[in-house]
């Protein structure tokens, strides 16, 4: 096998099937559903399979039904999907213009050889891989961190506490810590290294862009993005079930800091 | 005693085991030998060891050949030699005295068993001194512990479930009035103002839009408390709004006519009386100075008027609460001042109504204004119905009477013919606004401010002048009301609404849905005869460009420029010599004409 298929097989062996139970979730809120017919609207909905923690595919599709494997993304298409602005077109192979972005790097680029477009299934892809690095988030304790150094589910996990659950404190980021190493020695003695491995929200910057909310008489705890707006995180707190979804026209709210 | 007993308590080795197997298998048989004889036996034998061989009744111990019991209980020549146990047969022997142990008493209920392990138990925690002397003592002691109960000085408190607390809030919802009668339900039947919210919202669902079941039904009910306590003639569920801490449940309301002139009488007094104490201001700072100071000559823009009550943007009344089940808070009217400046930013609802708004331009309010302001934005770019739902009634005079401002009434067209779901999703133009846009000033009618401030003036000083007024205003206009969506401008590339139908599987049953691109959040439906708009989301335009704060003015000029105070350009050494020249030449001219005088006056005296 050439090192190609190789890395496919290798990869593809790790699929599991989403949890059992990964359910819809129960205080389900506003917004538009997942499966819009026809173009005009964010007309995408990705489901994510989580092979190994951090080995993420996502397939596309615009009327739930025929659903394709969208590539990767790279370092370079997130690169240039953060230049572009504007709403998604509803259609994969539409190509936004780059030289109305950027003349110089059109340049550069057709000088490469390549083409200054970009097409809106790259964007779309790192755009989900934007929100997934920015505002995915999971609940302390629901994965663990080996003394060898692999990442995987807890079996154990119950559920935060309630009181636990309204804390942002109790929320990590599902991406390489940034802010880990620069705690104090004081701050790290506190930590658990085999749960607390992540990033938690508390120090997010700008401070509250989370919002966490009691929905169903306290029954459900729901945070929501500010930075992107649309993206919901929910969990019924005692039990272990979580999840994040993200419902919106896929651009990033910079006017954040002028809105709190 | 027998003899298989005196066997049991000596010390011949090989008969020891076997004896005391025998022993514990006597037990099994039921005898019990402790019942009847204390355990002196035991003890006394135990001090005969020193001496086995000792003439004693109680003899035990190895037979010496000349006794008479030599020989005959030889390890395996004994009678019971079929009884003597093998191995398995000690543990049962062991099982049995565990259970002998664990018999409850009869009269204290106690067993031994759990007795003996607390006091060794406690004997071990406390480790006392000289433990032996004191046995009996501990014992009475764990025996009267018993009775004691175990009480905490500290006592949990009784946990009320925060869902107890939820459960209890939106109790009052599902209660029946007091006083409502059947007979009266019969009658308002068929003219209640309630909303039917859950057909709504099995229509919006069909397009993936809503809340949940629950959280629609409660809203439900909060509506119906809503209309028995206000006297209302129509309510629509305008939609939600999402907050910071709480989120907002907003009701569009039509008053009776001629309830809700209270509200209005309130604010104009606080406006009198903020007017006043302006007054009173200047003119403390009038008296103060001595001197006339300069007087600003900067005149406010004119105080644009708003609305009145049940016209333009303040067609409707609006009341919101936080949850279903919390009560319902009137919103104020909104004055056009808010709704410009509500233009000109952008913050997210903290879901408190008496949260300030920190911004600039200062908004003048606080979060209570703001919502309703955008809520008046919202409802007017976005509240819309099929053509010909609503028609302009015949009775209105021509057009150019009102100064062009447009109709503003409209009523439900009987003869309406719905067009079908194709027809609605294919073309905007088979849409209407049916809610008056607001114009640049914050009204939907335009109103000169400057005609209703000559008025004033003639009150004020007659020293200010008019000339500063700016130039007139030109009459601002906007789309007339029921304007089809397809006048509406897009967003650069975007068209202002996106419409599908609900379901391409199944076109005979699909409901036509729009939705605004320029307030996300909004949508509209429409089945047959049926359509209604709401909104979800949080309160803000879309806008492709980052939002970019309004700079501060500038700087206003302190004082007008006069020559007097203007400065001029320091005179050079030329020209002060020049200057100087000039001058001394002017003197010297001077003085000739005086001496030539007083020598004509000298001559003349001389004469």
């Amino acid at each position: 096998m050439d090192e190609k298929e190789k890395e496919i097989y290798d990869v593809t062996m790790d699929l599991k099937p989403p949890r059992r139970d990964a359910q819809p979730c129960p205080a389900l809120l506003e917004g538009t559903s997942p499966c819009p017919e026809g173009p005009g609207r964010a007309a995408w909905s990705p489901v994510l399979h989580r092979g190994r923690a951090c080995v993420v595919f996502v397939a596309g599709s615009l009327n739930c039904v025929e659903w394709s494997l969208l590539p990767p993304a790279t370092k370079e298409m997130v690169v240039q999907a953060e230049q572009l602005k504007g709403r998604f077109q509803g259609d994969p192979s539409f190509e936004y213009e780059y030289t109305e972005i950027n003349a110089e790097d059109a340049e550069r680029l057709i000088e490469d050889g390549k083409e200054p477009m970009i097409k809106e299934e790259a964007r779309l892809v790192a755009t989900i891989e934007q929100i997934d690095r920015a505002v995915g988030i999971i609940p302390r304790g629901a994965f663990v961190k080996t003394p060898l150094g692999s990442v995987h589910e807890n079996r154990n996990f119950e559920g935060l506490s309630l009181t636990d659950a309204k804390k942002l404190s109790s929320y990590f980021h599902f991406t390489e810590p940034v802010n880990l190493k620069s705690k104090t020695l004081l701050e790290k003695a506190d930590l658990d290294p085999s749960t607390d491995f992540l990033d938690s929200l508390e120090h997010d910057i700008p401070q509250g862009s989370w919002t966490v909310q009691l929905e169903k008489g306290g029954t459900v705890v729901v945070l929501r993005s500010l930075l992107w707006l649309g993206l919901t995180f929910y969990h019924v707190p005692m039990t272990k079930q979580y999840g994040y979804i993200y419902f919106g026209s896929g651009e990033k709210n910079l006017d954040l800091p002028f809105m709190m | 005693m027998s003899i298989r007993q005196r066997d049991v308590l000596g010390q011949d080795s090989d008969q020891a085991p076997e004896a005391r197997q025998s022993m514990y298998q006597s037990y099994a048989l039921g005898l019990d030998p402790y019942q009847t004889r204390e355990p002196k036996p035991a003890y006394q034998t135990y001090v005969a060891e020193e001496d086995p061989y000792q003439a004693d009744e109680c003899r035990r111990g190895p037979y010496q050949p000349h006794e008479q019991g030599y020989g005959l209980y030889q390890s395996g020549y004994s009678p019971y030699d079929d009884q003597i146990p093998d191995p398995k047969s000690r543990t049962l022997a062991i099982q049995n005295a565990k259970a002998y142990l664990l018999k409850s008493s009869t009269t204290s209920g106690l067993n031994l068993y759990d007795h003996l392990a607390n006091m060794l138990t406690k004997i071990l925690d406390e480790q006392p001194t000289n433990a032996v002397d004191i046995i009996e003592n501990i014992s009475k002691d764990v025996k009267r512990a018993q009775f004691q109960k175990k009480m905490d000085t500290l006592r949990d408190e009784h946990e009320i479930l925060p869902t107890f607390e939820a459960a209890e809030k939106r109790k009052a919802l599902f209660l029946k009035a007091n006083g409502e009668e059947d007979e009266e339900l019969e009658e308002e039947i068929g003219e209640t103002p309630l909303p039917n919210v859950m057909e709504t919202a099995f229509y919006f669902e069909q397009a993936g839009i809503g809340l949940s079941k629950d959280e629609s039904y409660h809203i439900f009910l909060a509506l119906k408390k809503l209309i028995d306590v206000q006297p209302i003639q129509t309510c629509r569920f305008w939609g939600k709004i999402l907050g910071l801490e709480m989120n907002y449940i907003i009701a569009e309301v039509q008053y009776h006519e001629g309830e809700e002139e209270e509200e209005t009488e309130e604010e104009e007094v606080i406006e009198e009386v903020g007017k006043g104490m302006d007054e009173v201001e200047d003119e403390d700072e009038e008296k103060e100075k001595e001197d006339e100071r300069p007087k600003s000559t900067y005149k406010p823009p004119p105080v644009i008027p708003k609305e009145e009550n049940g016209t333009g943007a303040n067609k409707y009344v609006y009341f919101v609460c936080n949850e279903p089940g919390k009560p319902w808070v009137k919103l104020p009217p909104v004055t056009p001042a808010q709704i410009v400046c509500a233009r000109k930013i952008k913050k997210f609802f903290t879901g408190r109504l008496d949260a300030p708004v920190v911004s600039f331009p200062p908004f003048p309010g606080n979060e209570a204004n703001y919502l309703r302001a955008q809520i008046a934005r919202i409802s007017a770019g976005t509240q819309i119905s099929p053509i010909g739902f609503y028609q302009f009634a015949e009775e209105e005079g021509d057009e150019e009477e009102e100064g062009g401002g447009g109709r503003d009434t409209y009523e439900e067209n009987p003869d309406f013919q719905p067009l079908s779901v194709a027809e609605m999703v294919d073309s905007l133009s088979t849409w209407v606004h049916h809610v008056q846009s607001i114009l640049k000033q914050g009204r939907c009618v335009w109103l000169n401010p400057f005609q209703k401030s000559e008025e004033e003036e003639e009150d004020e000083d007659e020293e200010e002048e008019k000339a500063e007024e700016p130039d007139e205003l030109q009459q601002e206009t906007g789309p007339p009301l029921l304007t089809p969506l397809s006048e509406d401008e897009g967003i650069q590339n975007i068209p202002a609404w996106t419409a599908q139908p609900s379901t391409n599987l199944i076109p005979q049953h699909a409901v036509a849905v729009l939705q605004s691109n320029r307030w996300p959040g909004a949508y509209a439906f429409a089945s047959g005869k049926k359509f209604d708009n709401i909104y979800f989301g949080w309160g803000h335009k879309y806008s492709p460009e980052n939002h970019t704060p309004a700079l501060p003015p500038p700087v206003q000029a302190e004082y007008p420029s006069e020559p007097e105070i203007t400065e001029t350009r320091d005179p050079t050494l030329e020209e002060e010599l020049a200057f100087k020249a000039a001058k001394e030449a002017a003197l010297a001219a001077a003085e000739e004409e005086e001496d030539e005088e007083d020598e004509e006056e000298d001559e003349e005296e001389d004469d």
